[in-house]
């Protein structure tokens, strides 16, 4: 009980089937404040359908999911962003056309409060006046949160600062996978979900993003992390929670889990697709 | 026709001949995700094929059939062949421009060929009708459900046992596993567009014997109708869209029954809406998931857009300001003054179909929406036309943001389709709704343009005031493409998922985009009113939808300057090289198929 007080986001039996196959299976799983849990798992093990489910783009058959004291299941995704849920994509969702600019400002939308008040049935078209108008009140708004992007993108040292007009399709792969983030830490999270954030970098380029969650966490931000690279996990992580198909096998401080024969057994048995061993020799 | 029974038969029947064209749609969207649009023109094409076959070459019936299907699949392999398959690794838009653009192509040649007026076409069967129990049958029905029952079961041989056809229904399953099995996507393509345009061709040329009339008009109800069926039935599902063909049949008849035939396609029409809103997967769908993606990638072709100086586009509309000063002629004029409206329109449809990548073909609804407002109000209330132009404005802005609502939930091709519906279901509001709209009359006598009490008769003070209304609106649109809307607008476009896992709400955003683009159009349609001085349900028609497309995507999608650009040059280049009237429309078809496949990003660039 004294635990789940304290919990900053609980899953409760959270369950998710397509078809024949149960893609996330009972999963309970507590997260507590300033907490970093990581999420490892072969291909297919559900964990990115869990995401979908703790972010609302996908609906659970069943389990409930509970943030910050108030039961959140079902709820839209612009709602859970609203309360402070930031995510990124495992496969890459920039906006490819918007400028790095305009991409980190997109996660910075649920912030904005001049030129979207808060009036019922009329709100929109408010906005959309304001938006047209644009009163003093409206600019300064829209200053700020573009120096606050800047500083945002400062964290990535001089890797987006000198392309902050070019647009996201031009980038880089890596390039996009820290426009993502910074575009999640635009909407200022109080729960961050980060879905494979290295996946396709170089070791260097690995190394700069575990120093930047390393960072992230020292900050106090709640983070939860799906992530291949064993060595960053182990660093980084206050605890690991193993899935296989669906199920949660193994939950415990990095170094207990490595060695669970249950884990080493998940891998092997899926013939070591997507396990450390393969990711951290690529 | 007086039992229920007759009407449960007629039902069938056209059921059954929806079913033809429903299932060639299933089949192409199975393997490629893709709604065609141009299915309605080759049956039209099959109908006037037979008509040349029955009425000119007087050959037999079953040779009649087997000829429509010969040249209707031959068609149907060119189109897979040189418009679609070029198109295989490009943006998400292209394919859906390319069979609208081939639709409309196919359309105008069928019209340049036989002209629009309605033709005969006899069914050479004896003119007998047997009794069935309460009701009766003719030979004709027989024929049509013999020819349905047989298509469905050669279909289900040549799925169930032929090579290609297991490669079929592998890529349907699965394309990229069926890809890495090795099964050639090609052929596949290339089989369902020869069948399904075979069936869609023989499917005209049942209905055309069946009304015994034929007219080029046929198209675009034919493709509205098998889509209903088609996505009633789920898409791809070709089982589904038989049963749903057969529904949709039966559900009109009915409705005729008791409501009269003008209402049979608006019982279509909302059918479609409330299934796509309800059951976007289809009535039979089973298990809930996420709708099957009509395709995937970027949605419009990346680009960097040419920025024109500010003082060149001030130059630019300088010289256009003070253009009536010099003699220049009436005609110079009058042209302008076509281009400045249609700029007001591909202003709007610039804004929702390329800054918020919802491809409206019904746009144009909002103008005719715009225009009976102010007409009405002018005309029968005494309003001063520039406040009811504005109220035009205001009302296309609600009521077509209203109406268009319901797509907000839908992706891609389905947005197009719906919008397509809807735009019928307004004109055919205003076709029977005649205490208002006074039905198939039209209004006429509706006042001329003025101004604060003083009327705008003059060719040069028409010119100013619709210049200047288009340059407001462009300027608008640009101050809002550079607030915080510009930026959600293409964030949706761009991807929906990420946009709304940021907050951004796409009911509300979509919403914003209508209302605006919305007044945009119904301030042209207003003025066109008052230009026209008589409307009625067929002023503002499909053409001027495609139209717009064409223009929005030769300016450049979501780029304001494009979209006047574009505007001048369609209606301008014609007129410079004095292309005949009917032949105008075929190059814009022609000219929007050219554009998506050699230039996605238009003259200016997309934005
Ligand atoms: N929308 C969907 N429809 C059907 N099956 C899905 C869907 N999304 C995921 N799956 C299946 O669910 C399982 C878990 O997938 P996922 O959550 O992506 O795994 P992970 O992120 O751990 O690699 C996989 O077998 C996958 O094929
Ligand atoms: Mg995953």
């Amino acid at each position: 009980m004294a635990e789940q007080l304290h919990a900053m986001l609980s899953l409760r039996g959270l369950t998710r089937r397509f078809g024949g196959l149960t893609a996330v299976d009972a999963i309970d799983l507590d997260l507590a404040r300033g907490e970093l849990v990581s999420i490892i798992g072969p291909n297919g093990a559900g964990k990115t359908t869990l995401f979908n489910l703790v972010t609302g783009l996908d609906r659970p058959d069943a389990g409930h999911v509970g943030f910050e004291g108030g039961d959140i299941t079902g709820l839209s995704p612009e709602r859970l962003a609203a309360a402070g849920i930031a995510r990124t994509f495992q496969l890459g969702r920039v906006f490819g056309n918007l400028s790095v600019m305009d991409n980190v400002l997109v996660g910075a939308h649920t912030r904005l409060r001049a030129v979207k008040p808060a009036v019922p049935v009329i709100g929109p078209l408010l906005e959309l006046g304001l938006a047209l108008l644009r009163p003093a009140s409206v600019k300064v708004e829209e200053e700020r949160l573009r120096e606050e992007v800047k500083v945002i993108l400062a964290r990535f040292g001089e890797r987006l600062l000198p392309r902050i007009d070019q647009p996201a399709y031009s980038l880089s792969y890596a390039n996009r996978r820290r426009v993502e983030i910074a575009r999640a830490l635009a909407l200022m999270p109080r729960l961050l979900l980060l879905d494979e954030p290295t996946a396709g970098m170089n070791p260097t380029e690995t190394a700069e993003m575990q120093a930047l969650i390393a960072e992230l966490k020292a900050e106090g931000l709640t983070i939860l992390l799906i992530e291949h690279k064993l060595e960053m996990v182990m660093r980084l992580s206050d605890r690991v929670i193993v899935m296989d198909e669906g199920r949660k096998i193994a939950e415990g401080p990095g170094e207990e889990v490595r060695n669970d024969p249950k884990v080493i057994e998940a891998y092997l048995g899926h013939g070591l697709s997507g396990t450390a061993e393969q990711e951290s020799a690529a | 026709m007086s039992s229920w029974l007759d009407y449960t038969i007629n039902g069938l029947i056209v059921g059954n001949v929806y079913a033809l064209v429903a299932v060639g749609l299933a089949l192409i969207f199975g393997v490629s995700r893709l709604i065609n649009f141009a299915q309605g023109s080759i049956y039209l094409v099959g109908a006037y094929i037979g008509w040349v076959a029955v009425v000119q070459l007087h050959t037999p019936l079953p040779l009649t059939i087997i000829l429509v299907a010969v040249v209707a699949a031959l068609v149907g392999l060119i189109i897979e062949r040189f418009g679609l398959r070029p198109l295989q690794n490009s943006v998400r838009i292209a394919p859906l421009l390319a069979t609208i653009g081939i639709s409309f192509v196919l359309d105008q040649l069928v019209m340049l060929t036989f002209s629009p007026n309605p033709r005969a076409l006899p069914s050479q069967l004896p003119d007998v009708r047997f009794q069935v129990g309460g009701g009766t049958i003719g030979p004709l029905d027989l024929l049509i459900a013999g020819v349905g029952l047989t298509s469905a079961l050669l279909l289900f041989a040549f799925l169930r046992y032929s090579k290609l056809g297991w490669a079929v229904r592998a890529a349907s399953q699965d394309r990229d596993a069926a890809m890495q099995m090795g099964v050639d996507v090609n052929r596949v393509n290339q089989a369902v567009f020869g069948i399904a345009a075979a069936l869609g061709g023989v499917s005209g040329l049942l209905v055309g014997m069946y009304y015994n009339q034929i007219d080029t008009a046929m198209s675009l109800q034919a493709t509205l109708k098998g889509v209903v069926a088609e996505v009633v039935g789920g898409a791809g599902n070709v089982p589904g869209a038989v049963v749903g063909s057969l529904l949709l049949g039966l559900v009109e008849s009915y409705g005729v029954a008791v409501f009269g035939t003008s209402y049979r396609n608006l019982f279509a029409f909302l059918l479609l809406v409330v299934v796509l809103v309800l059951r976007p997967n289809g009535l039979f769908a089973s298990a809930r998931q996420a709708p099957p993606e009509p395709l995937t990638g970027t949605f419009i072709a990346p680009s960097r857009p040419l920025r024109i100086p500010r003082w060149a586009l001030l130059v630019t509309a300088a010289v256009f300001a003070i253009l009536p000063f010099f003699p220049v002629s009436f005609y110079v004029l009058q042209t302008l003054i076509n281009a400045w409206l249609l700029g007001m329109l591909a202003l709007s449809l610039t804004l929702v179909a390329g800054t918020v990548g919802q491809v409206s073909l019904g746009h144009a609804a909002l103008l005719a929406i715009g225009a009976y407002t102010s007409a009405l109000l002018s005309l029968t209330l005494s309003v001063p036309v520039g406040l009811a132009i504005i109220a035009g404005g205001l009302m296309s802005a609600a009521l077509g943001t209203l109406l268009i609502s319901p797509s907000f939930r839908l992706r891609g091709h389905y947005v197009s389709i719906a919008t397509l519906a809807i735009g019928e279901i307004v004109s055919l509001v205003i076709l029977n709704w005649e205490s208002v709209t006074r039905g198939p009359i039209g209004i006429s006598g509706i006042p001329p343009l003025s101004l604060f009490g003083y009327d705008l008769i003059s060719p040069a003070s028409i010119y100013w005031f619709s210049f200047v209304v288009m340059v407001v609106l462009a300027l608008l649109q640009g101050r809002l493409l550079g607030s915080h809307l510009g930026r959600s607008f293409r964030a949706i476009r761009d991807d929906d998922i990420a946009a709304r896992a940021y907050g951004l709400s796409l009911n509300r955003y979509k919403s914003l985009a209508f209302i605006f683009g919305g007044f945009a159009a119904g301030v042209s349609g207003g003025i066109a009113a008052h230009l026209y001085s008589y409307i009625n349900h067929e002023t503002f028609n499909t053409q001027q939808s495609i139209l717009a497309l064409t223009v929005v995507i030769l300016g450049g999608l979501g780029n304001v300057v494009g979209a006047i650009v574009g505007a001048v040059a369609l209606v301008g280049l014609p007129e410079v090289f004095r292309i005949a009237a009917e032949y105008r429309i075929l190059i814009y078809g022609i000219v929007l198929l050219l554009l998506v496949r050699f230039r996605p990003q238009g003259l200016l660039g997309t934005i």
